[in-house]
């Protein structure tokens, strides 16, 4: 499929960007890209992603990773009895993408109750995906009891504070921030003065050029913010990155995706392995969601995640479990 | 039996029904808060989200809502243990003063405990 701006019948008069790429196109490529949602951060890259899902294989300037998120290993109640199924069955969707991921990042709580057996679970789970690679970054849900000892004893080598680092990949850089720690009452996620500094140092000597993704538990913007659904330091590590070309921000915690576009940064939240939750203000409060058992699976999700180095774009499809 | 006797056992059934008709309790005024109050929590909310209580008070919260929540005192007086669905935690306030409180995993949750 491809979008070649000359011939291209559709292009409607303004187009804002001359990138050949018109909202009926973009229409078009969504329908082929199937029951997920796929989005472009910016234009050109179109015709690159067509061509790398069609081969067998990724061209070398692809670099392709999964988000999952949420995986509440411990939750047994009625929205979903078996989050151990479901987790598996993100796994099977991982391992049946095909170009296949070359890591795979978790936006955490991947425990409900911070357990070492709830931890110990999707370690063995996750043992059998295809990607050997996989970054975490804690939720609330992990650092419970114990201000985040468990987290940090199997997940925080190399990290700093509760669990913030860094790291490249193909030319990506990529930070793990996190936010779900010292909340105060009545308040958003917070990432604290001393990561923000952190974070001003590990950036500083990137070249403007360099794609960045973020990954943070708690949405970093503001989603709904009555249901504590955003971070209230946020504006202050998105300015850090303002230099930045492109920026994109991947998080969980909603359990629904969720996407927003604002000058160079993308903004996107995954669904969650193990329960939905109500969308913003749909319900009196952001618990599990229960939803007809054959319907669950539609409602969970994986994030694949491709960007097209050069062109300095990022593919984003969400796809459920179903 | 004399009838001296059945006298005396008539007198004692009457003070034992009169003294269970008029109850054994002093005649104060009732106490305006139960002597050991719950806060439910349930839906994301602490109920009731403000409790006033006399000094020496015990107060239970027990989580009904289908996801785990904690109790923590913003001036870390009590912090509980997580609590998931049905566990429940106690705090006895010795002390009077004001005791603002929220959820440190969801802390758009709060209330207050004051003791007088």
């Amino acid at each position: 499929m491809f979008h070649d701006s000359e011939k291209d019948e559709d292009a409607l008069p303004s187009d804002q960007h001359g990138d050949g790429v018109d909202r009926r196109g973009f229409l078009k490529c969504m329908a082929w890209a199937g029951t997920g949602a796929f989005f472009l951060m910016e234009g050109g890259v179109l015709k690159s992603y067509a061509l790398g899902r069609a081969a067998a294989g990724a061209p070398s300037n692809e670099l392709s990773f999964v988000q999952i998120s949420d995986s509440h290993m411990g939750f047994n109640k009625a929205a979903n009895p078996d989050v151990i199924a479901t987790l598996k069955t993100a796994v099977d969707k991982i391992n049946a993408l095909a170009t296949p991921p070359e890591f795979m990042l978790h936006t955490g709580d991947i425990t409900h109750l911070s357990k070492p057996e709830e931890f110990d679970t999707v370690d063995q789970v996750l043992r059998d995906a295809r990607p050997k690679d996989v970054f975490f970054v804690p939720g609330e849900h992990d650092m419970l009891d114990d201000d985040g000892r468990q987290y940090l004893e199997r997940y925080g080598k190399g990290t700093k504070g509760a669990g913030w680092y860094s790291f490249d990949r193909k030319g990506v850089h990529f930070i793990g921030l996190v936010n779900v720690v010292n909340l105060k009452a009545g308040g958003l996620g917070t990432l604290g003065a001393e990561q923000l500094a952190w974070l001003r140092d590990d950036v500083a000597h990137l070249k403007h050029s360099t794609p960045i993704v973020v990954f943070a538990h708690i949405p970093l913007w503001s989603v709904y913010p009555q249901w504590g659904w955003g971070t209230d330091d946020s504006a202050q590590a998105l300015s850090l990155l303002k230099k930045f070309g492109s920026v994109a921000v991947l998080n969980g915690h909603i359990h629904q995706t969720m996407q927003k576009v604002e000058g160079h940064v993308t903004f996107h939240t995954a669904a969650s392995t193990a329960f939905p939750q109500p969308k913003p203000g749909a319900a009196d409060s952001p618990g599990p969601m229960k939803v007809p058992a054959e319907q669950l699976k539609s409602i969970l999700g994986i994030t694949d995640v491709t960007f097209v180095r050069g062109k300095h774009a990022l593919g984003i499809i969400d796809s459920s479990l179903a | 039996m004399p009838r001296h006797l059945w006298i005396a056992l008539a007198m004692s059934l009457t003070s034992i029904v009169l003294s269970g008709a008029v109850g054994d309790q002093p005649h104060a005024a009732a106490p305006s808060v139960p002597l050991a109050p719950e806060v439910a929590i349930d839906n994301f909310t602490f109920g009731p989200t403000e409790v006033k209580i006399p000094v020496g008070t015990t107060v239970t919260w027990v989580n009904r809502d289908d996801i785990p929540h904690t109790v923590v005192n913003t001036d870390k007086a009590f912090k509980s243990k997580v609590l998931d669905t049905d566990d429940k935690f106690s705090f006895t306030f010795t002390r009077a003063g004001k005791y603002p409180y929220f959820c440190s995993i969801h802390p758009k949750m709060t209330g207050t405990v004051i003791v007088e």
